[in-house]
């Protein structure tokens, strides 16, 4: 298909270099240098989109990141389909493939469309708070042909198999935009030998300029461009981010800068490159050079396609050789506007008219178009265009001097293809927002510009409202030079380049043109093209009575989504105000939220994703877990082993063999993970006594103790064994997920509550390897492998700790159990954990070795009563509860963590929910963890819930299935019977007994 | 070597002192394993490009103490510096190197030294007997390793997975600082104008190697 | 993401470096024991929740591993002043 509306010659488009594309199914070409919508403007395709709400043809109305309309879907593959794409910022590149993305069952011909007057009057503004919400079982109706009717893009339905990339900046000065004023406050900063990051969304640098015919130093505006670009790249403290999207203005000049390295190479990212990355800048100063959008006016079916802003049509001529129609009609309310008038005819086609709101214009722009013999009416606006798919014509109608009414019933209807408006322009204040500054309203530009802030924010140029070139690069001078000052560096010369000023008339300030019938009944005049919002919504908004500006964007969807009113918001907010008759400023602004522009999950993933997305830490014996076919189980972020089945066994099957060995022969656990702190100083003992709920003054160096620690609510929220290693020396243990918040728990109060007491605690997890053998034969396993310990009983008692050689290797070995069998804990340097771990199973061979899982060790420490911090208590268990009352040291001198709490009358309670054992009356049903008691399954719903089981398990040593729980009351409930209603209608009974499952006097341990 | 072959006559340190002080080092006979010991960087290199932007080695199985104690403790800071041959950093975020020892600030009243692993023992034991008044050493050999990184391109890697302002004006040779690395953590210190060594933790050496490769892709890495 | 200026670094680092423990200077009653359930309420409960400036702890956890005092505005996040662990402010929050 040929390019009917590309110029020969023109643009900073490669004719040489022809690339292809497809559009909805249609094969198109276009050039090296086209955007996505400039190759479509070039193949004269009109209609890109159908309307969220009214399914109104739609077409391309601008040319950067305010495009409302042409929000395309990007991809060829499942697996690269990407929504929401601007094709006014897509770069072309050879093969792409987009489609649009609403409209069904295609933007040409669609079915929403052939209902659009219905369409039209069934969805006013609040039209789903209306209707959408009653009845809510027909929501899923309602919802179903929306989204079929109004979706907006899709996400790939395959994994992305692009990677994606972040990093961390930091600099002096962060300039937001590579327009004439960002590079003039760049190219100042860098001279004087600050760290500057340059950002601009485009693929060149020069923002406006690029699409400008005016003069700098009486050369084309770009030679400047590239000279200062040049010489802002050999500085090497300068970092220039191209196709970088300043996406969010965080708090402290913290910004999110969104760089696409590779969209516009293809469908993929090339082998080994990212596709984006995501900077993330922390910046001494901030210049905001972010530029102005361009006002259309608000007209009736301002929406047909061919209705374009006025300086998009002039980028579309001067930078990518389109003129994007055939006949111009242009309206405007300013001198600016009248440039594009201009390119149009230089370009060769004919300009119908301009349509002037003003009554009077005579800038030099003026001058020049009347010169040309262009048609120019003054006082007069275009009320309403005329065309459905295109636009074919426009009503011309004079207005009265302030905008407000149609004063004559002449009116002139013009040919023509094209309708190109400006209301002025809107400073691109959305950055300056993002940190909650509230912009302020100027009347001498005719619109907002960014407000006070805490930010070290400076800004420049069409931003601040200032608009002719010469002005914008003094600001830009100035603003680098203001921030070379405020960073403290010596300035360096800059000198203004010559520009020559045109002289501009004043602007008027119009948003919504009238027409002759009243907003209501006048053909839609839309505000909000993404959202479809148009200014009879927002009267009618004002009419039910929302006042608040918020309220209105609310209740209109105005300025919503991806777009962020960007184009439409001031429109909107004008004609918000004078339906209340109120001024602008008195209405206020909505708040403008990150990002300025859409952005990928997988942007913001980045390379916290699959494998990487959260650390997996690993022991010092993991590789022979793996070897040995481990299961493994997440504990925090430990890979721990859960069970070892052998070929053929089930996880049940494992468990048996596993529990029996470490009963009846010897066993062995990875306990590594447990978090271990060893602790320092003359006041070691007198610490542990204030944080554990139990007493540390009496025990010896070489003992170990069970501590439990409470927080000051007297709840349980650790435990652990901690050793005396010496009078001032202990190791403590903690649990695996626990271990950092219990350090950080004794950093806090010793560095905030005791700092008087002379102690040092230091995280010793990672550095020693733990391995528990049990079971009756651990000890004469571990006697052909130990040097310098006896291990007999007599000599190595129950809760003793010694220091030895393991398999040649120098350990700790601790005698305490978790399972209630003889049991030693061996703690060696992780460099040997593997090595010794190897050692114990080739000298283990003979008496059959097993290797248990964290399961393995559940069932056995249940069958023990043992309880495990986070599975059976959640915060609200104190040590009485839990049968501990052993474990709390109530005389000791110091109150500690905990006492004060348990003083509490709820906590002394005899009607709390206590820790008991539970059988089940059938004992091969194993209770599900999380069931709920009750005294009565009879009991009307909602039932009195008694406690929940927190531990269930079938027990190979018992035969039979068994539980902890919590009964209220239940320590004195020993013996009585409660239900366990299940989802599925089963009641399960159980006898409430002893925890203590098994060995209940502890001879085991002691042998 | 004459431990192992003497076992009878190993001696536990003390129990009746007030600190257990403990030979951690079981000598050349027993093969220790350094926490990327699975990755194999030995046989890495041999299949590594020769062309990178990045180079990657395991400072592995060196002696790691943290020393803590009051930089008022005369005793402290003079034993140390005697024993250690160099005085402890006071000036925060440095660190100092004299032969095989290299001291690194972690906060104004702890230090990670970094020694030959076989010294680790007689340094704790010298420091015991030179220091009076509150201080603690700590043997955290097993529990951490050190990454180098080096190269044109080791500081853009680093970017990418750490907030440090790492810019020579900013984080000059010498300079350490305790950083999130990824989603863990790392002693971050300037070894070199292109070299870099990560304090990392044992447990999260693997992830942190994983996440390196991928982060140094585009660069092309090179294992040493 | 906040800016934090680590009173012990002697540096500013990031946000993610720190994390915040809650509202500053409520020390624990030196004799909980004896104290009313009332007082006891008030130490572990009660807290401001001021729209301006706010007293709170952070932990340079992945730094120094020190506590420190910090005063920030709730409304606009300035960090006003940095101070350490048993030192006052020299800008005092209301109330």
């Amino acid at each position: 298909m040929s390019q009917k509306n590309r110029l020969l010659t023109g643009g900073r488009i490669d004719r040489s270099k022809t690339l292809k594309f497809s559009y909805n199914g249609r094969q198109y070409q276009g050039y090296q240098g086209d955007t996505l919508a400039s190759a479509l403007l070039a193949n004269g395709v009109d209609i890109v989109a159908r309307s969220f709400k009214y399914s109104r043809p739609r077409g391309i109305v601008a040319a950067g990141a305010e495009e409302p309309n042409a929000v395309l879907q990007i991809g060829s593959t499942p697996a690269t389909q990407v929504p929401n794409v601007r094709a006014t910022q897509q770069e072309l590149y050879n093969g792409l493939v987009c489609g649009a993305t609403n409209g069904w069952p295609s933007v040409e011909s669609d079915i929403m469309g052939l209902f659009g007057k219905i369409g039209g009057s069934m969805m006013p503004p609040g039209f789903y708070y209306k209707t959408f919400m009653f009845p809510q079982s027909m929501w899923e109706t309602y919802e179903k042909y929306i989204r079929k009717a109004a979706g907006l893009g899709y996400a790939p339905t395959e994994r992305d198999p692009d990677i994606y990339d972040k990093m961390n900046q930091h600099c002096d000065l962060m300039v937001v935009g590579a327009g004439p004023a960002g590079l003039a406050a760049a190219l100042t900063a860098a001279r004087s030998g600050a760290r500057v990051i340059l950002a601009d969304e485009q693929a060149e640098f020069g923002g406006h300029l690029l699409s400008s015919r005016e003069k700098i130093d009486g050369k084309p505006a770009m030679a400047w461009v590239d000279a200062v670009v040049e010489e802002l790249g050999s500085y090497p403290n300068v970092t220039l981010l191209r196709r970088a999207t300043v996406n969010g203005y965080h708090d402290q000049n913290f910004l999110t800068v969104h760089q696409q390295l590779t969209d516009h190479l293809g469908d993929r990212a090339p082998a080994g490159q990212a596709r984006s990355r995501l900077h993330r800048v922390r910046a001494h100063w901030v210049v905001l050079a972010t530029g102005a959008h361009e006002r259309p006016l608000v007209f009736g079916n301002n929406d047909v396609p061919g209705c374009m802003i006025a300086s998009a049509v002039a980028t579309y001529i001067n930078r990518y050789g389109v003129v994007p129609g055939s006949k111009l009609v242009l309206m405007t309310t300013n001198d600016g506007a009248y440039q594009t008038a201009l390119d149009w005819a230089d370009a060769g086609r004919e300009v119908v008219a301009v349509v002037d709101t003003r009554a009077k214009a005579d800038g030099d722009l003026v001058a020049a178009v009347r010169k040309r013999g262009i048609k120019v009416m003054s006082g007069s606006a275009v009320i309403e265009v005329q065309g459905k798919k295109r636009v074919s014509g426009v009503t011309v109608a004079t207005i009265d001097a302030r905008g407000e009414r149609v004063s004559s019933n002449a009116h002139t209807l013009l040919e023509c293809d094209t309708v190109a408006s400006s209301g002025g322009w809107s400073p691109v204040v959305h950055l300056s927002c993002h940190t909650g500054s509230r912009p302020v309203w100027r009347d001498d530009i005719i619109g907002f510009v960014p407000g006070k802030t805490v930010q070290k924010q400076l800004v420049a140029g069409g931003v601040n409202g200032t608009y002719s070139l010469g002005k914008v690069l003094a600001e830009g001078f100035a603003a680098g030079q203001q921030a070379v000052q405020n960073l403290g560096l010596n300035s360096a010369k800059c000198k203004q380049p010559a520009v020559r000023e045109i002289r501009e008339g004043a602007p008027m300030a119009l948003f919504h043109v009238p027409h002759t019938k009243p907003t209501s009944r006048a053909p839609k005049q839309f505000v909000d093209l993404q959202n479809d919002v148009t200014a009879a919504g927002i009267e009618l908004a004002a009419r039910e009575g929302f006042e608040a500006i918020e309220h209105v964007k609310r209740y209109t969807a105005m300025g919503f989504g991806t777009d962020q009113g960007k184009l439409g918001n001031i429109n909107g907010m004008a004609i918000a105000a004078k339906a209340r008759g109120k001024s602008i400023p008195e209405t206020g602004t909505t708040v403008f939220r990150p990002n300025y522009t859409p952005i990928t999950f997988g942007a913001l993933a980045g390379r916290d994703a699959g494998a990487l997305f959260d650390p997996k830490r690993y022991t010092a014996m993991h590789k022979w877990h793996v070897e040995h076919g481990a299961e493994f189980e997440d504990v925090g972020q430990w890979k721990r082993p859960w069970y070892y089945p052998k070929a053929g066994e089930s996880m049940q099957q494992a468990l048996n063999r596993e529990c029996r060995a470490a009963r009846e022969g010897v066993a062995i656990l990875d306990a590594t993970t447990l978090g271990k702190v060893d602790i320092q100083g003359k006041d070691a003992r007198e610490f542990l006594g204030r944080v554990y709920s139990n007493a540390w003054a009496k025990l010896d160096v070489g003992k170990c103790r069970y501590g439990l620690m409470c927080h000051e609510d007297g709840m349980v929220f650790d435990d652990g064994v901690t050793s005396c290693l010496g009078e001032n020396h202990f190791l403590m243990t903690t649990t695996t997920g626990g271990a950092a918040g219990v350090l950080e728990w004794l950093e806090l109060y010793h560095q905030t509550e005791w700092p008087e007491l002379e102690v040092y605690f230091t995280s010793v997890t990672d550095h020693w390897a733990t391995m528990t053998l049990s079971g009756p034969n651990s000890r004469k396993l571990l006697e052909e492998l130990v040097e310098g310990v006896d291990l007999s009983n007599d000599n190595f008692k129950f809760m003793d700790w010694r220091e030895g050689k393991v398999a040649g290797v120098p350990a700790r070995i601790f005698r305490i159990s978790f399972t209630g069998e003889l049991s030693f804990e061996v703690n060696v340097q992780a460099n040997y954990g593997q090595y010794v771990w190897e050692k114990l199973f080739e000298q283990g061979a003979k008496y059959d070795l097993t290797p248990y899982g964290t399961e393995t060790m559940h069932i056995l420490r249940a069958e023990k009563g043992f309880i495990i911090v986070g599975q059976d208590t959640d915060g609200s268990m104190n040590p009485y509860d839990l049968g501990m009352s052993w474990c709390v040291g109530a005389k000791k001198p110091f109150s500690f963590i905990g006492k004060r709490g348990l003083l509490r009358e709820d906590n002394l309670g005899k009607n709390r929910k206590q820790l008991v054992g539970l059988k089940t009356r059938d004992p091969k049903v194993v209770l599900p963890e999380g069931a709920q008691a009750v005294a009565d399954p009879k009991q009307p719903v909602p039932m009195t819930l008694l406690g929940h089981i927190s531990s269930s398990y079938w027990s190979e040593t018992l035969g039979r299935s068994i539980a902890l729980g919590f009964i209220r009351g239940g320590h004195e409930r020993m013996g009585e019977t409660v239900y366990y209603p299940m989802a599925d209608g089963r009641v399960i009974e159980a006898e409430i007994c002893s925890p203590i499952f098994f060995d209940p006097k502890g001879e085991r341990q002691n042998v | 070597m004459s431990e192992i072959s003497a076992p009878e006559k190993h001696q536990v340190t003390r129990l009746s002192a007030n600190v257990a002080v403990m030979n951690q080092y079981a000598g050349g006979a027993v093969a220790a394993q350094s926490p990327l010991h699975h990755a194999d960087f030995a046989s890495l290199a041999g299949k590594s490009p020769k062309v990178g932007g990045v180079m990657l080695r395991e400072l592995k199985l060196l002696g790691h103490l943290t020393l803590r104690g009051q930089q008022n403790n005369d005793s402290f800071m003079a034993g140390c510096a005697e024993v250690l041959g160099v005085a402890l950093p006071i000036q925060p975020l440095t660190s100092v190197e004299k032969g095989a020892v290299s001291v690194r600030w972690r906060s104004p009243d702890e230090w990670l030294v970094v020694l030959p692993a076989e010294q680790a023992f007689d340094v704790e034991k010298a420091l015991r007997a030179r220091i009076q008044g509150h201080y603690s050493v700590v043997n955290v050999s097993g529990g951490q390793t050190i990454l180098e990184l080096s190269g044109p391109n080791a500081r853009d890697v680093l970017k990418k997975s750490c907030p440090l302002d790492l810019h020579p004006s900013h984080f000059p040779v010498g300079k350490v600082a305790g950083t999130v690395f990824a989603k863990a953590t790392a002693l971050v210190r300037r070894t070199g104008e292109e070299r870099w060594e990560l304090v990392v933790r044992r447990s999260f050496s693997d992830y942190l190697w994983a996440w390196i490769q991928d982060a140094s892709r585009e660069y092309g890495l090179i294992v040493n | 993401m906040l800016h934090i200026y680590c009173p012990h670094c002697g540096e500013y680092r990031e946000e993610e470096e720190f994390h915040c423990k809650g509202q500053a200077h409520i020390p624990r009653p030196l004799d909980p024991d004896n104290c009313s359930d009332e007082e006891w309420g008030n130490y572990m409960y009660f807290r401001h929740n001021p729209k301006g400036l706010h007293h709170e702890i952070w932990y340079h956890s992945t730094g120094c591993q020190k506590f420190f005092n910090i005063t920030r505005d709730t409304v606009t996040y300035e960090i006003k002043e940095v101070y350490k662990m048993g030192e006052q402010p020299s800008v005092a929050a209301k109330g």
